[in-house]
Order: C-alpha cells, then structure tokens, then sequence
C-alpha cells in the first residue's frame, strides 16, 4: 500500500477476504479426538458391511446406518499411498522433501492422512509398516499423533 | 487444524480461519478517486447526459462509453438512504454501532455508501446532512474517510 506522502497513483488496494468457521468434528470424531489424548485409537464396525472406520463417523457411509460403540484398535498401520511433497506452499508447517501418507490402522479399513518420517522419502513404499509417534502435549486433535515413523518388523 | 474446548454435550468445536490475501488493481478511474481521497479530494466523473457520478465509474452507465470529464466533488453531502448496524462485526469500518448510509455529496448526482458515525438510530435520518472525517493518515483508500458525521 502507498504512503501518505507518496506522489504516486494508487493503482492497488488490499481486499483480503477472512471467513472464521465454528468446525464440529461431530460426536464420534469428538470421541475420537478426547482418546487421542490417551493415546488411544478408536474405531466403529459397521453391523451391515463390517467395514471398520477409523476415524469413527457415527455411520456407515456404504449402508446410511448409524453406528453405535466404538473399539480400540492398535497405533500400528500400514502405508497404503503416500506422496513426497517437494514445493513448498504458504502455511506449510513441515519442510520439504516431507511424505504425506494415507495410513491404515491395523484392523481399519478406511485409511487416515498423515506424515511419515525418520526414514529416507525415496525409501518409503506402499505396504510399509508404520506405527504413530505422540506428541508428548496431547490435545484433541490429530496433532497428537506428531507422525508415523517405520516399525522394523517385516512389510505387510 | 487442531481442536480445542467443548461446545454443550461432549462435541467439540474448533475456529477454523479461511484468508485470502488479494491485492486487487483498482483500474484508472477508481486509482484516481482513490489517488484523490489520499489527498483529501473527492472527485466524481461526468456522464454523457451530464450527470456527476461519485464515486466515479469508467463507463457511462447509459451508453457504455468511457468518461474523462473528472469534476471536484464536496466532502459533505445528504443521506438519501441508511440503515443501522446495531452490532458491528470486527471488519466494519467502525467498532461501535453506526450507520450505513448512502451519502450524495453536493456537486454529485449519485449516492456513494459509507458509513455515519452517531450515537444512535434516532441521530440518522434521510435528508440528514452529513461531512466527512478523514483520517490523520491516508493511503489511498475508500477507508482514508473514516465516516461522515451527521452536522446541523
């Protein structure tokens, strides 16, 4: 923006636009999200298509029927995509070269998003084993979950 | 983004912000109207059928033909239509409550909206003639008048 005293034309204006949501994950993500801050993992298994989501939705998407109860499941998955990040963008919070995964759980059929670290990028691979590394400042979000990081044991 | 409080019963909720930051081109005629409130002038443009339009426009509105004919237009005016805003949100122009009003300025035959700083609704009325307040310090924006004020 021009100053006070600048001879020049105004030839721009700032015109940011900033929309503040109220987001609710909902009441089987909330659930979800507080048992994070245990260090525990949530799902729910459909009665109809025993599909198992994680995390949980409170219904089956496949059958439109809500879904009561959840179960624990371990923090341990495997990747089934991933990307390697490499341009930076605004707001990003990790520095690239940074793999960004879909990880499913162990026992889960749906799969998560979320990073995959201490280990090469170019190493990672799709049925890679992954277990969750925690935050040591647990909150309801999946922040708590700070990445996955390989788990030696054999691939799936 | 990351979750925070609980909201009644045991669903969370968390702020989620969306901002775009555009800088937009204001084109020659609104960069020359802007260009004159940094130095406190208003300027509105003439149509072709005579008629001083404020804030100026490019094209004539009728014809389509584009203006050049710029002629000084006085920082205070008329209402000619308002409406009060009881509970101003955090980008309104003012933070307590105030008008908004469609203010045609004398030596302007079209209304410009802006804001009218008052105490109250009963301050504002159509007919009510009002002045700008400038800001100490301008940049070349609608936002250099901070509002008009109601004078008697």
């Amino acid at each position: 923006m021009s100053e006070a005293a600048a001879p020049e034309s105004v030839t721009m204006m700032d015109a940011p636009i900033r929309l503040t949501y109220s987001y609710t994950p909902g009441v089987a993500q909330s659930e979800f999200l507080r048992a994070l801050t245990e260090r525990r993992i949530l799902g729910q298994r459909c009665s109809t298509c025993e599909q198992v989501y994680v995390p949980p939705r409170g219904m089956c998407a496949r059958d439109g029927i809500a879904l009561e109860g959840t179960f624990e499941l371990p923090d341990t998955g495997v990747v089934s995509g991933f990307c390697i990040v490499n341009i930076p963008f605004a707001g990003q919070a990790v520095e690239c070269p940074y793999v960004s995964a879909s990880i499913t759980f162990d026992g889960a059929d749906i799969p998560i998003f979320h990073l995959v670290q201490e280990i090469d990028p170019a190493a990672v691979h799709v049925g890679m084993r992954v277990q969750a590394v925690w935050s040591e400042e647990p909150q309801p979000s999946m922040q708590t979950i700070r990445y996955f990081r390989p788990l030696e044991a054999a691939d799936a | 983004m990351p979750s925070s409080g609980a909201a009644p019963g045991d669903v969370l909720t968390a702020e989620h912000v969306l901002e775009y930051t555009y800088t937009r081109s204001v084109g020659p005629v609104i960069g020359r109207f802007f260009t004159g409130l940094r130095e406190q002038r208003i300027e509105g443009i003439r149509a072709r059928d005579g008629r001083v339009i404020c804030p100026p426009t490019e094209y004539d509105p009728a014809t389509g033909e584009q203006l050049d004919d710029w002629v000084p237009v006085a920082d205070a005016g008329e209402i000619t239509s308002w409406t009060w805003v009881a509970e101003p949100r955090p980008e309104h122009p003012l933070a307590e409550p105030f008008a908004w009003a469609l203010i045609r300025l004398d030596g302007s035959d079209t209304a410009m909206l802006h804001a009218v700083g008052a105490r109250a609704p009963d301050a504002v009325r159509t007919g009510a003639r009002v002045r700008a307040r400038w800001r100490a310090e301008r940049r070349g924006h609608i936002t250099d008048i901070e509002c008009f004020e109601v004078v008697e």
